[in-house]
């Protein structure tokens, strides 16, 4: 976004703000800019490190009233106990593959049909888009009692497909490939390769997916967040005997295990790996975020 | 969650330039392409493969949306006609009207129904309130931008299972943090779990932590399309920064508020991982005398725990009627406000 500016030499960059004092944009923050973001960060960021603090110690000490501030000795144990007494190891791998699956095929099938919306004609892709867009207004809710009775007919409870299936491609992944290569795809170079004869599944392989490749990494790390923190349809479709990691989070959390620390030590085992996500491509799941806001 | 937020912005802006961009270029290319006599069904072949790619190509989503939306959509609604219990799945006797007219007369539902309202009211317009300024701040020139914006987002990914779960241990009277804290302001300890409105607010502080960020992006991006003239002459007339933001920022960003707005009721009516997990061994009530059971969590309630799916069918409907009620206010509010500026 600020990128053009970015490459301007110091002295134009500076002269040309100079010029446009009053522009919230172009101010440089002040001190007490700086101090209210620190209260906002600290906000964001106190309850993680305070669940490390609470998987840390014991569950009698959680109970008792100063809070501990700093970390204790019983971490490793902790973690070993949410392992092993709420399967989080079993859930850990099954979030992994119902997640992973859910991500490869929702990137695949969007931009699929993202392309085929930014690029192609055919009749109805007005009405068709825009009913893809509307299907997003529609409440999960509406859809699970009659797939969970179809699941229990088919003797699939309890198994990994029930929460993948339902989840293979979204609206919003549609919309997002369409977005950027509306902007990202010369139609020239589709043209071409008509002129070269090529099917449209090679133009798919080799025009629309190297073109489309930066949204497709962010489509899937948006949809791999998604897919991960998903809840109401695991928890109904899935037990305890074969969790995923909320399913596993939310057998904690209603008693499967009373203590505390143990708790904390599952939602901090949980939550790891998307921290690690964001530590790694959160530059990249903001930019995500941001141009899902503003293409058009 | 996540999806619908972003992708709703534009559908209107954009859904009109979708068809137009390429025709000419395909048919002259598709006229070079035929020539005559050699391999005509080589030519019948590419035709034929210009025709048909597109819907191969957008035909997942919609096979996926028919078989695992649409389709169940509607066997709610017949559900919801029907008496079907968990324990006999394959005995389903009709029931008329008997679910919605059992849901009219039953406390729970009303109270289900204000719960709703209130905790959806008391999450999203601080939450919104609090994401602009946010917003306002990352939009200066700051060292370090990016981290400022990721750590922002960090609840976000954060799962509702693990955020309320640290949340609940945070708002416990024994050893609460949040009570400990309030005791060294003054303030008497809060029966976070109990009282009404205290834990309608916890539920809600929950949500607020998880998306406020994700609504500051939002707003920052918006804001960042704005041509930075309108600061300048604002400037001129000698507008402090006050004034700009109030004159400025937020009669431009006013789309994309109505759009949060929007997304954000569409999350609140749904509400259902926050209450059912702060409620704890048994969270499907809402509290012990369910003062914080959503619709969600009563539909749950009903459906998977007394295990009666036919009502639970009928809750659902009665949470998609609400959503278009709520959308069909927002039209008109929208509307009124285009006239009156």
């Amino acid at each position: 976004m600020t990128t053009s500016e970015l490459t301007l030499p110091r002295n134009v960059r500076a002269k040309r703000r100079r010029g446009r004092t009053g522009a919230g944009k172009q101010l440089h923050a002040g001190p007490v800019t700086y101090v209210v973001l620190t209260v906002f960060a600290l906000v964001s960021l106190a309850p993680l490190v305070w669940t490390a603090i609470a998987a840390s110690r014991t569950d009698r000490r959680l109970a008792e009233t100063p809070p501990p501030l700093w970390f204790g000795g019983n971490l490793f144990k902790n973690l070993q106990t949410a392992w092993d007494q709420a399967g989080l190891g079993t859930a850990m791998f099954n979030s992994v593959v119902v997640a992973g699956t859910i991500t490869v095929s929702t990137v695949l099938f969007s931009t699929l049909a993202g392309f085929a919306f930014a690029k192609l004609r055919f009749r109805f892709s007005g009405l068709l888009l825009l009913l893809t867009v509307g299907t997003m207004m529609i409440p999960p809710q509406l859809a699970v009692v009659p797939l969970y009775l179809w699941m229990s007919d088919l003797g699939w409870s309890n198994q990994l497909q029930t929460v993948v299936l339902p989840s293979l491609v979204t609206a919003f992944g549609t919309f997002f490939m369409r977005q950027y290569l509306l902007q990202a795809l010369p139609t020239e170079l589709i043209e071409a390769a008509r002129v070269d004869g090529a099917s449209s599944l090679r133009i798919v392989w080799h025009v629309v997916f190297p073109a489309a490749r930066p949204a497709m990494a962010v489509l899937g790390l948006l949809t791999f967040v998604f897919a991960w923190n998903d809840f109401l349809w695991p928890i109904i479709a899935l037990n305890q005997q074969n969790p995923t990691v909320q399913v596993a989070l939310n057998s904690l959390g209603t008693g499967y295990v009373p203590d505390q620390a143990v708790i904390m030590a599952g939602a901090l085992l949980g939550t790891l790996p998307l921290l690690f996500a964001f530590l790694l491509f959160g530059k990249q799941i903001v930019g995500g975020i941001m141009q899902g806001a503003i293409k058009g | 969650m996540s999806s619908p937020k972003q992708a709703l912005t534009h559908s209107a802006s954009s859904a009109d330039t979708a068809s137009g961009s390429s025709p000419g270029a395909a048919r002259g290319a598709h006229g070079r392409l035929a020539p005559a006599g050699t391999g005509s069904w080589r030519s019948r072949l590419y035709r034929w493969d210009m025709k048909a790619s597109p819907y191969a190509f957008v035909s997942p989503f919609f096979v996926l949306f028919a078989a695992f939306t649409l389709v169940p959509l509607l066997y709610t609604a017949w559900y919801s006609l029907h008496h079907v219990q968990l324990s006999g799945l394959n005995h389903q006797t009709w029931a008329g009207l008997d679910n919605y007219k059992n849901l009219l007369s039953s406390d729970f539902f009303w109270n289900a129904l204000r719960n709703t309202l209130a905790i959806g009211i008391i999450s999203t317009v601080p939450q919104l309130l609090a994401a602009l300024g946010l917003a306002h701040l990352l939009n200066y020139r700051l060292r370090g931008s990016t981290a400022w914006r990721v750590v922002m987002l960090t609840p976000y990914a954060t799962s509702v299972a693990a955020a309320t779960l640290v949340f609940t241990l945070l708002y416990s009277w024994d050893g609460g943090m949040v009570n400990w804290v309030l005791h060294f302001l003054g303030v008497d300890p809060v029966n976070w779990r109990e009282s009404d409105w205290g834990s309608r607010f916890a539920v809600s502080s929950i949500v607020i932590w998880r998306w406020t960020g994700y609504n500051a992006l939002i707003y920052l991006a918006a804001m960042q399309a704005i041509p930075a003239d309108l600061y300048e002459s604002a400037a001129i007339d000698g507008a402090s920064r006050w004034q700009q933001f109030r004159h400025v920022t937020v009669p431009q960003l006013r789309p994309t508020i109505l759009f949060t707005v929007v997304v954000s009721t569409i999350g609140a009516t749904q509400l259902f991982g926050e209450p059912l997990l702060f409620g704890g061994v048994s969270g499907s009530k809402g509290g012990s005398e369910h003062q914080y059971q959503t619709l969600g969590l009563y539909m749950y309630d009903q459906g998977w725990i007394i295990g009666n799916l036919g009502k639970a069918s009928a809750i659902a409907w009665s949470m998609f009627l609400l959503l278009l009620i709520v959308a069909a206010v927002h039209l008109l509010l929208t509307r009124r406000l285009r006239k009156s500026s």
